[in-house]
């Protein structure tokens, strides 16, 4: 083998690095996506299979050929270059075929873009509460009974998010110092909180059981640290049962939470 | 022959050199000096910005583990890096090495010493403009670096200093005085690129030589007018950007606060302003300076690739369009970055299609380049292996944008690691392999001297092998969810697991190669610039006009100013075989004459 052949095994080996830990990631559930557990949160994971499928084709595809062209032609006493400067058929070709698969790609996308962000399709159902985001931490505020927020009946909790199995669940989503962003990574879901915006968000979840909310835009040094955890409960009694027992704790320990509501 | 006519007029323009050190070496007026000190800068401030990376690395590999050679300064702390500082690291990182490395490098240092020679000119439209183009550069090195040592420290608002973070004074350490030094210091290097674009735009317009058409220019030139004219156009709105933020925090407008505001029991501070504004116009500009970042190392990779493999490069009005195209949309995407930001999601869905378009302008200049290398006759020469590198390495950040450009799926990546590996396999594997090609392809240009090979073979495997090894797993950790600016992943169950963890390690043991790896251009550079073998006028056999001219170049660039003949490509052409390559600037044989001159492909 002429020495020049070793630059096609490491570009190869770049190639087969970077398949390689994509086929495996798929085996080992510290590596792929974490695992899901809305409804929507599948039609998401649906479109990114379909999008690493296709690049993932693509990638093979240009690194199969450049890996063939460096084996292929390497420099050799005698051998003369083609002289051509293009060619408008395959020009066109490698135009057309991408741009396809791209505005599909893109239509693709949009319903279920659609369905999860656009205010149309927001359900119609009380907000279940009113997310506020402050450095570091997350308040969530609690219909009461009465069913509606900003009431004397209010449960407030700090970084403990509570919601119902298979309902659709609404938030509304406020800031109250700098921006941060409302990420459930088991459910797909992202929304940065602005200031001065409240800005509802949708979601559901096809199991019951504990989560993790993270803070995913850049708010300040505790930026780290700004954890909530999720529990979602099995029914609504299970759920109503919860707010009725820590509300009886809140009505103990009110000065410690009203501080830390006071920013909403 | 009627371009002949110019001849005598350019040759009156040569001016004696300057005699003394000052205005030879320091304040010069010559591009090739002013390329080779944006050169030197940028490649010092390129350590700087890859230290901090490596901090940041440690971090999340070992969090709050003492820093190798570094924990001292925080021995109040335990030894152990305060989180506020880990913001600092990351947003310092990015700073420099988008602002002070990589945007001087490829427009600074390669458009200042490559854009005369290629084109034919002696200089610069405006020299002396040139000059100080270079020098606003140090106000912002020098502002930039004092602000770790002010009050609070640097900025730690990440290089996209989002409002209300880098607006309230009271928000973060880095947004005391830190912050309002990065903005100037930004300021002074967006005026010192303002005047280098106006500069490359006049030059390339105004001083071609006789002959050199539009459409016979070399894609570096190409690359860098475009990018020049991207420069010139958003910049100015990114320069607002700066000025209202930084009004915002010292006279106490309201342009990024929001109406009726209140914090933290303050008094209500009057408002009226949108936090989103910011994010528009920061992104109008950052979007474009992706572009700025990637298009002159598209237009070096293209010339480069073409002539080690001794042929045409392959579709060459085509490549000339997608550079365009890529310029054009460049402008209408800005929104892919604000998916997530409370945007209204019906844009979401509009730059969705146009980012989706943007990818396709990229695809056709990746197959063109296949196209130019199928069927050559490979030369695996340093620079040639890092401009193959460039196009390896360049698909997968292409690629991996199309992840982030489906609005549904960037919900769950965007702000993660995806993100960060998706930019580091453009900026890295784009624009940096490419960064070396031009330095291992122009330096017998520059300094007179061959780089030795066998190093720089030895340095390109090390840096391909270890750049995978830092930023492929990325993509992994980033699809899992692990968000990008924490200092500590582990505070989070789903980033605990062996997994996670592993490639975290992983992934910084490969940086700190990557890094050492780098010791070997430094030493490959700096013995060759002594102790080189003397480089001929043009070691490669290269058609394009800066290898016309003497290794380096003489002060007045060319003795008589050339006239063009041909397209920069013609490579392997049976009219002079057996020689393989065809000058821009030779004449053709006596019978031929007339047709070369009128002949364009």
């Amino acid at each position: 083998m002429k020495p020049e052949r070793l630059w096609t095994l490491l570009f190869a080996l770049g190639a087969i690095f970077a398949t390689g830990c994509f086929v495996y990631a798929r085996s080992d559930a510290d590596w792929w996506l974490v695992p899901n557990v809305s409804t929507i949160g599948r039609e998401i994971d649906h479109l990114f299979v379909i999008i690493l499928l296709i690049t993932g084709i693509v990638f093979i595809g240009t690194q199969v050929v450049l890996c063939y062209i460096l084996w292929k032609f390497p420099d050799a006493p005698g051998r003369k270059a083609e002289y051509v400067h293009g060619q408008m058929k395959l020009e066109v070709i490698w135009t057309i075929i991408p741009a396809s698969i791209l505005v599909f790609l893109a239509l693709y996308q949009m319903g279920t873009w659609s369905k999860i962000k656009f205010r149309s399709s927001m359900p119609k159902v009380q907000p279940v509460a009113e997310v506020t985001a402050r450095q570091f931490q997350w308040v969530f505020r609690y219909a009461g009974e009465d069913r509606r927020l900003h009431t004397d009946d209010d449960l407030i909790t700090v970084n403990d998010f509570h919601f119902v199995k298979s309902e659709p669940t609404v938030i509304h989503l406020r800031s109250t110092d700098v921006l941060h962003s409302f990420f459930l990574p088991q459910f797909r879901i992202k929304q940065d909180a602005v200031p001065g915006l409240t800005i509802p968000v949708w979601f559901d979840s096809e199991q019951s059981g504990k989560f993790e909310l993270v803070c995913a835009e850049l708010c300040g040094w505790g930026h780290y640290k700004m954890r909530g955890n999720v529990t979602v409960h099995e029914t609504q009694a299970e759920f109503d049962e919860w707010l009725k027992k820590a509300k009886s704790e809140q009505n103990r320990d009110q000065l410690a939470l009203a501080n830390a509501a006071n920013g909403g | 022959m009627s371009a002949h006519a110019h001849d005598h007029g350019h040759d009156d323009h040569i001016h004696p050199a300057p005699s003394n050190f000052l205005t030879k070496y320091v304040f010069s007026i010559d591009h090739k000096v002013i390329g080779i000190q944006f050169l030197f800068s940028g490649l010092i401030m390129f350590w700087i910005g890859g230290l901090l990376a490596l901090a940041v690395r440690w971090q999340l590999a070992w969090p709050w583990q003492p820093i190798p050679l570094l924990s001292g300064i925080w021995a109040e702390y335990g030894y152990r890096l305060p989180p506020e500082y880990y913001n600092k690291l990351f947003t310092m990182h990015a700073t420099v090495m988008i602002f002070f490395v990589i945007i001087p490098l490829l427009t600074g240092a390669f458009g200042n010493f490559l854009i005369p020679l290629m084109i034919g000119a002696r200089d610069m439209a405006f020299p002396k403009l040139n000059m100080y183009s270079y020098w606003f550069m140090w106000p912002s090195i020098i502002l930039m670096s004092f602000s770790f040592f002010v009050p609070g420290g640097a900025a730690e608002a990440g290089w996209t200093s989002y409002p209300t973070l880098s607006t309230f004074r009271w928000s973060t350490s880095g947004a005391l005085d830190g912050q309002t030094l990065w903005l100037m210091s930004l300021l002074f290097a967006g005026i010192s690129s303002l005047m280098g674009s106006i500069n490359y735009i006049t030059t390339i317009i105004m001083l071609r030589a006789p002959g050199m058409k539009m459409f016979r220019l070399p894609m570096t030139v190409w690359a860098m007018f475009i990018t020049a004219l991207l420069q010139a156009f958003a910049l100015p709105v990114l320069t607002s950007a700066l000025i209202m933020q930084l009004l915002d925090r010292i006279i106490g407008t309201n342009f990024f606060s929001p109406a009726n505001w209140m914090v933290a029991n303050s008094g209500n501070v009057v408002g009226g302003g949108q936090i989103l504004l910011f994010q528009h116009l920061f992104w109008f500009y950052s979007h474009p300076a992706v572009y700025i970042m990637i298009l002159p190392a598209m237009g070096m990779v293209s010339d480069i690739l073409s002539t080690f493999s001794r042929k045409p490069l392959f579709g060459y009005k085509p490549m000339v369009f997608s550079v365009s195209a890529i310029a054009g949309l460049g402008f209408i995407v800005w929104g892919h970055h604000m998916f997530q930001s409370g945007m209204n999601p019906a844009l979401g869905a509009t730059f969705m299609l146009s980012t989706m378009m943007i990818a396709l302008p990229s695809a056709i200049k990746t197959f063109n380049w296949l196209g130019t290398m199928w069927g050559g006759r490979l030369q695996f020469t340093t620079p040639m292996l890092n401009a193959i590198g460039f196009v390896a390495m360049f698909v997968i950040g292409g690629l991996s944008g199309i992840f982030m450009a489906a609005t549904p799926v960037d919900m769950h990546i965007h702000d993660t690691y995806f993100i960060v590996g998706h930019i580091h396999y453009v900026l890295f594997g784009g624009s940096t392999f490419a960064i070396f090609a031009g330095i291992y392809y122009w330096f017998p240009k520059m300094f007179g001297r061959m780089m030795n090979e066998r190093l720089g073979k030895i340095h390109f495997a090390l840096t391909f092998l270890f750049f995978n090894g830092t930023f492929f797993l990325m993509h992994i950790i980033g699809m899992h969810g692990h968000p990008r600016r924490i200092a500590d992943p582990t505070v989070y169950e789903f980033l605990r697991g062996s997994g996670v963890v592993g490639m975290n390690q992983f992934m910084t043991i490969n940086a700190i190669l990557l890094g050492m790896a780098q010791l070997i251009v430094v030493y490959n550079f700096i013995y060759s610039l002594f102790f080189g073998p003397k480089a001929p006028a043009n070691p490669w056999h290269a058609n394009t006009l800066e290898w016309a001219c003497p290794s380096p170049p003489p002060y007045y660039n060319f003795l008589k100013i050339p006239t063009v003949y041909r397209m920069a490509y013609e490579y392997s052409a049976d009219d002079v075989a057996p020689r393989d390559y065809w000058p821009q600037d030779e004449p053709a044989a006596e019978s031929k004459d007339e047709a070369a001159v009128g002949h364009s492909h």
